[in-house]
């Protein structure tokens, strides 16, 4: 790591660790369990550039020392990587199959869902989690989605992935048990696409 | 909040509980599928729920309201000592009315109240593995159910019949989730298997000395094994609720003296109160 003065530049955290990791917990797993649904992020966190409050508020709420972090290129920067190695304490890894979770700040360059961990057979949980940043989680391409969490089928238009995305999200499911699970944030809000999701055509 | 002093909120520390909530994470995504966890010694024995308990502690909020069951009653010890712990550790409050509920934690029942979108129920489980009384090597269980390989709880299942002409299974009757996990509901009667079915309710399974958590997502599909000329069927009763006359809960026998006298009684306490409040009031 570049050597780097810890403290000089470092910004808060959560302002209340116990109550609002309580809080952003229960918005993920409202989200998780009830895929393409946009949820509120419930605190206020300015973290450093470029992460969105809703990205690094997941990842201090989920990471600690027992979950290797994976950073794409655009979040790679000292203060980023400062900022999870301290108030998270979680190592930090350049091997995305070792992840258990992945901040992703440019969706648009990120490398397919397939390099990152997707458990086994046996231990489909021992998987990569991704907390993927996007310019808007409404004015994609629309997807209508299917599966647990879904009364019916619901849409959701996340913008700023990749053009194989689809093609990705599908060889995951095709995965199942094993695969990836996603969360997507913008701004302060966030959706998830966990991998029993199925996307229509 | 008047929370006890020098605990952290919910009693779990903070790691434990971000360790927990990561399990319940991918619970929720592989529906069915048990997610070991770091199950931590908590102070009441195993199996007076202590797997409920640390789902309880990783999901709950200073605005959640708890109910807390043990098979289908507000005021039977372990359904007081677990709300009185949330209440003292985490200053929640409770109800025992099922509709106020955010969190409801259950022993061995599922309320008769139908549950709505937001709520979350969580089960404590004693054994959370379908196949181990089959199969006793969790290596074993582990591959049947990376092959979806559910063959043993057919036969076991099909025995019954040939033995006793019917499935013998009336708790903690084996599901089918998503049609893909086979899954214990825990033990719940097969009266209330079918409220499991696409409930709008997500439902969280906790087994503390198994070190195991389940979920079963909203609108999430859970069919009860059975067979085409053996159809799935819940029981029936030829009585009505003695207190409340209800023909559609669960019932409970109860002795009443030394001489066989015997009555049926709503198992859900709150729902018979309830009721019998709706008569008195319309009296």
């Amino acid at each position: 790591m570049p050597q780097t003065n810890s403290s000089e530049g470092l910004l808060p955290g959560l302002s209340d660790p116990v109550l609002d990791q309580q809080s952003v917990f229960r918005a993920v797993l409202y989200a998780v369990s009830h895929p393409g649904s946009i949820v509120a992020l419930p605190v206020r966190l300015t973290p450093p550039a470029p992460l969105d409050p809703s990205t690094a508020a997941v990842a201090l709420t989920l990471a600690d020392y027992e979950t290797p972090l994976w950073l794409d290129a655009a979040a790679q920067s000292s203060r980023v990587s400062g900022y999870f190695r301290f108030h998270c304490g979680c190592p930090l890894t350049a091997r995305p199959e070792e992840a258990a979770f992945a901040v992703v700040a440019d969706a648009s360059a990120m490398p397919p869902l397939g390099l990152f961990h997707t458990g086994s057979d046996e231990y489909p949980d021992r998987s990569t989690t991704l907390i993927i940043q996007l310019p808007s989680l409404d004015n994609g391409e629309a997807w209508t989605l299917r599966g647990p969490g879904i009364e019916k089928s619901t849409v959701f238009a996340p913008a700023g992935l990749p053009g194989d995305f689809r093609t990705w999200i599908a060889d995951n499911r095709v995965l199942f048990p094993r695969g990836v699970d996603l969360i997507f944030t913008c701004g302060a809000s966030l959706a998830a696409l966990p991998r029993s999701t199925r996307l229509e055509d | 909040m008047n929370t006890s002093q020098g605990y952290n909120f919910a009693y779990l520390d903070e790691q434990t509980k971000r360790m927990i909530r990561r399990a319940i994470l991918k619970a929720v995504a592989i529906p069915g599928y048990q997610v070991p966890f770091g199950s931590r010694e908590m102070p009441l024995p195993y199996g007076w729920g202590t797997g409920g308990i640390q789902v309880t502690a990783g999901i709950i909020g200073p605005d959640d309201i708890l109910k807390v069951i043990d098979q289908g009653a507000d005021d039977t010890t372990n359904a007081v000592s677990i709300r009185r712990f949330f209440a003292r550790t985490a200053g929640i409050r409770t109800t025992s009315r099922t509709e106020e509920a955010t969190i409801i934690q259950t022993r061995h029942r599922i309320p008769e109240t139908p549950l709505s979108a937001g709520q979350t129920i969580v089960y404590q489980v004693p054994t959370p593995e379908p196949l181990r009384w089959l199969e006793p090597r969790e290596t074993e269980t582990r591959k049947m159910h990376a092959l979806a390989d559910y063959g043993i709880m057919h036969v076991k299942l099909y025995e019954d019949i040939a033995r006793f002409g019917r499935i013998s299974t009336t708790y903690d009757y084996p599901v089918l989730v998503d049609d893909r996990y086979l899954m214990r509901p825990s033990p719940i009667p097969k009266f209330d298997n079918p409220k499991m079915h696409r409930n709008p309710a997500l439902q969280l399974f906790g087994a503390g000395r198994e070190k195991r958590i389940y979920a079963v997502p909203p609108w999430t599909s859970v069919r009860s094994l059975d067979f085409e000329d053996h159809p799935f069927e819940v029981q029936k009763w030829s009585q009505a609720c003695a207190l409340c006359g209800s023909t559609e809960s669960f019932l409970d026998e109860v002795v009443t003296d030394d001489k066989g006298g015997r009555m049926f009684v709503c198992s859900d306490t709150d729902y018979c109160q309830r009721r019998r409040d709706a008569k008195e009031a319309a009296e």
